[in-house]
């Protein structure tokens, strides 16, 4: 037993603890008292903690707590709070223009901070973190737009969307030329390479570009142009820019000339509020593509 | 066996010499060991002499800067507050005197606590816990708050006496003015806290007139019951129980530091004054000490300094007066306690001369140190730029070809005006053989030139791209420099960054 080991270090004059290991012996120097009573103190501190707070987990809830606190709840606090103090800021921005927007530093910037978040939670998953796009989701970041780069035709697109079945949708029909027989595979071979060739991309040796010329002045110019410039009324690409939605080989041109395109986007006004919605359309426009 | 007994059965000097190295004298135990020690009152004496000035000094002087140093006023223009030391959390800046701090430069608290630390040890090295003694905060606010309770309530012995006698109605109005005056101190010390985080002079108004916000009466009050809790109540016990510094110390000290050591070579063996003449005329070995305890008495911490090294010494030096003032009566020589090495002390009994070493391997490497530490922050402080540009590049997409086939790279640049006024800066970048700079939002002056204009003491963010239109496409990774140019005085600050193609196509 421990006490029959107990003894005084003769040096210090205190006692051992009676424990010993290889000869060493911990002499025993008990806390100050002090230190005892914070101890104590802070068990009653915790039974404190039981009643005020959630704590006790019960078959299927849990002890509320005197004050009522929950996570939850205070998160919608802490939102409400993060709301109310951009209040002012919000009611500024349903005030302005989107070129007042555009033309005042705090509200860009305010809106450039916003729009960040409200991309991040709706926008990025098609169009990337960035805006940088994906095969058949825009690059929101070039200066080649489908719809339109202004701030005007931006909003417009965010809030009706494309092809959406809103209805004020932005429409356009790229038909399936070689699915429903309206040009032939000799035609449709011919006017992909004159597409082609349209930004300087190599074409086929031997390729027809007259007869491929003469196919897009009569099939693909009424939407496209004559020059192939593309019109953004109806969101028909230009084929003379660099820049290609889905890709430029021949294959993937062929496809759609062959089954027509028609990719949506879906018509945020009635989900996003009008702040927001504007926040998000200065914050694309300054990704570096807006247009005046 | 306490050190008490074996010095007085054992008067063998390597007995002694083992003692003292062990150095503690804890009571004797009971039969049946609490699981707590009670504390035990200490009741210090007043004392005079040179330490007791030295802290007194110290004393005035660490408690004068403290209290005042909120008031003092340091013109920094108009845009800037004029508080010579201030915190200003809201704007995030810190301000002492010349020097303004912002918060991505909190580098600096990192080697002034390098420096701080490196004194500590070096003060160590040289002199033992001196910091303890003189310095600490904890040494200084509980020496105040011991003068105010001497004050009300009278020296050791007359305090003593009125406590253990039946209270009194004068015992308990003493022992209210001296809380009372405690809570006073504690609260102006608290008080003195909050000034160096607003204006001062505006904020003390704020106070007086119940206007100030909630934070400051919150912080006024942790700190008074802090101070009036430690430097009150817990006084030892804070050096004792809670400190991790003596155990730090205990660790770094060498045998030559020199600590308030009882040179008992000189002290043994104890005895009377009238004793120890007889023994001297009949030619025996007699001690100075006469155990008078006054040492004791006199122990803010409550030490028996003639039991050796020990970890509540505080190395304030007040025992040594005490026993000056007794040795002075006595007509024997001073410094039977000195700061002095056990080193020494071995050295005497063997014949030897004492050595002081204070200049040694340890105390240049830590000299050095600070030296270097202290040198490379004055240099940084005197060299560091008043404007400043960072750069972070678009993650997605890292670049972009327009439809004319150029390519493009956006960044998110930050320009930071350090100066208290207004500026005009232009960025122009270095590594692209044609390039284009555009600034998102920002239209050009009416003079055509784009500039940035960044107010006093203030950061902008702005969104620049840059586009290269030369005719060969650039490689998949270009070095660029940014350049930050104020247009009104051409000071130049850089950065590099990288400008993104599309891989090559081999």
């Amino acid at each position: 037993m421990a006490e029959e080991h107990r003894e005084i270090d003769p040096l210090t004059g205190t006692a051992t603890t009676g424990h010993e290991w290889d000869g060493l012996r911990e002499l025993n120097t008990p806390l100050p008292r002090w230190w005892l009573w914070l101890f104590y103190a802070t068990i009653v501190w915790a039974i404190g903690y039981w009643i005020v707070y959630p704590a006790w987990p019960l078959v299927s809830s849990a002890t509320q707590g005197v004050f009522g606190w929950h996570s939850r709840s205070a998160l919608v606090t802490d939102m409400d709070e993060l709301r109310a103090r951009r209040g002012p800021m919000v009611a500024k921005l349903d005030a302005a223009s989107l070129q007042e927007i555009a033309n005042d530093p705090q509200l860009l910037e305010f809106s450039r901070a916003l729009g960040r978040v409200a991309f991040a939670d709706n926008c990025a998953p098609c169009h990337g973190a960035g805006g940088g796009g994906a095969r058949g989701y825009p690059n929101l970041n070039d200066d080649d737009w489908l719809w339109g780069g202004t701030l005007a035709q931006i909003e417009q697109t965010i809030i009706h969307g494309v092809r959406s079945g809103d209805e004020k949708a932005r429409i356009g029909d790229m038909p399936a030329f070689g699915r429903d027989g309206i040009l032939k595979p000799d035609q449709i071979s011919a006017v992909v390479s004159y597409v082609r060739s349209l930004s300087g991309l190599e074409t086929r040796q031997g390729a027809d570009l007259e007869l491929g010329k003469d196919v897009y002045a009569q099939n693909c110019a009424a939407c496209h142009g004559k020059e192939g410039k593309g019109n953004k009324e109806l969101g028909a690409p230009n084929h003379t820019d660099r820049i290609w939605l889905y890709g430029s080989d021949r294959q993937t041109i062929e496809q759609a000339v062959v089954n027509g395109r028609g990719s949506v986007m879906p018509a945020w006004g009635g989900r996003l509020d009008e702040a927001t919605i504007k926040a998000l359309t200065v914050y694309v426009h300054t990704f570096g593509g807006g247009e005046k | 066996m306490s050190l008490d007994q074996a010095v007085r059965s054992e008067t063998s000097l390597d007995r002694l010499v083992a003692a003292a190295e062990v150095g503690a004298n804890a009571p004797l135990p009971d039969d049946d060991i609490p699981l707590y020690a009670p504390r035990r009152n200490i009741y210090p004496q007043s004392v005079h002499g040179t330490f007791r000035r030295i802290k007194w000094a110290v004393l005035v002087v660490t408690l004068g800067i403290y209290y005042l140093l909120p008031f003092v006023r340091w013109d920094r223009g108009p845009n800037a507050p004029d508080q010579a030391v201030l915190v200003d959390f809201p704007a995030r800046r810190f301000y002492f005197f010349s020097i303004e701090i912002w918060p991505q430069e909190i580098y600096y608290l990192t080697g002034l606590l390098i420096i701080a630390a490196i004194t500590l040890f070096l003060m160590n090295a040289v002199a033992g816990r001196i910091w303890c003694g003189y310095l600490c905060p904890q040494t200084v606010w509980t020496d105040l708050f011991l003068a105010i309770e001497r004050f009300v309530e009278g020296d050791r012995r007359e305090h003593m006496l009125r406590d253990r006698r039946h209270w009194t109605a004068s015992t308990w109005g003493r022992k209210g003015v001296k809380h009372f005056l405690w809570l006073m101190v504690a609260w102006w010390t608290g008080g003195a806290w909050v000034l160096y985080f607003a204006d001062a002079p505006t904020l003390v108004k704020q106070l007086a007139t119940g206007e100030a916000p909630l934070i400051a009466y919150v912080w006024i009050g942790i700190l008074t019951f802090t101070t009036y809790t430690l430097a009150g109540h817990m006084r030892e016990q804070v050096c004792l129980y809670m400190c991790p510094w003596p155990r730090i110390q205990a660790a770094l000290t060498d045998e030559y530091a020199l600590n308030v050591t009882y040179r008992y070579d000189r002290g043994e063996p104890r005895c009377s004054v009238k004793k120890a003449e007889q023994l001297r005329e009949k030619g025996e070995p007699a001690g100075d000490c006469i155990d008078c305890l006054q040492c004791v008495h006199v122990c803010p911490t409550g030490v028996d300094i003639r039991g050796g090294a020990n970890l509540g010494c505080i190395q304030c030096g007040l025992c040594i007066d005490a026993c000056d003032n007794v040795m002075t009566k006595l007509g024997r020589p001073t410094g039977l306690i000195a700061y002095d090495t056990d080193l020494n002390i071995k050295a005497r009994l063997e014949g030897k001369p004492s050595v002081f070493q204070l200049v040694r391997m340890r105390t240049i490497l830590y000299a050095a140190i600070i030296a270097i530490v202290g040198g490379v922050m004055i240099y940084v402080l005197a060299t560091r730029d008043s404007e400043g540009i960072s750069v972070i590049h678009d993650r997605n997409p890292m670049f972009v070809q327009l439809s004319d086939g150029a390519i493009r790279n956006a960044y998110t640049i930050r320009i930071v005006n350090k100066q208290l006024k207004y500026r005009n800066f232009i960025i122009s970048v270095d590594g692209l053989p044609s390039s284009l700079v555009d600034f998102v939002g920002l239209p050009p002056r009416a003079d055509g030139r784009q500039l940035v204009d960044v107010g006093p003491d203030q950061t902008r963010e702005v969104r620049v791209t840059v586009t290269d239109y030369a005719d060969t496409p650039p490689a998949p990774s270009t070095s660029i420099l940014f350049k930050l140019i104020d247009v009104d005085t051409g000071e130049v600050a850089e950065m590099r960054d990288h400008f993104f193609g599309p891989e090559q196509k081999p």
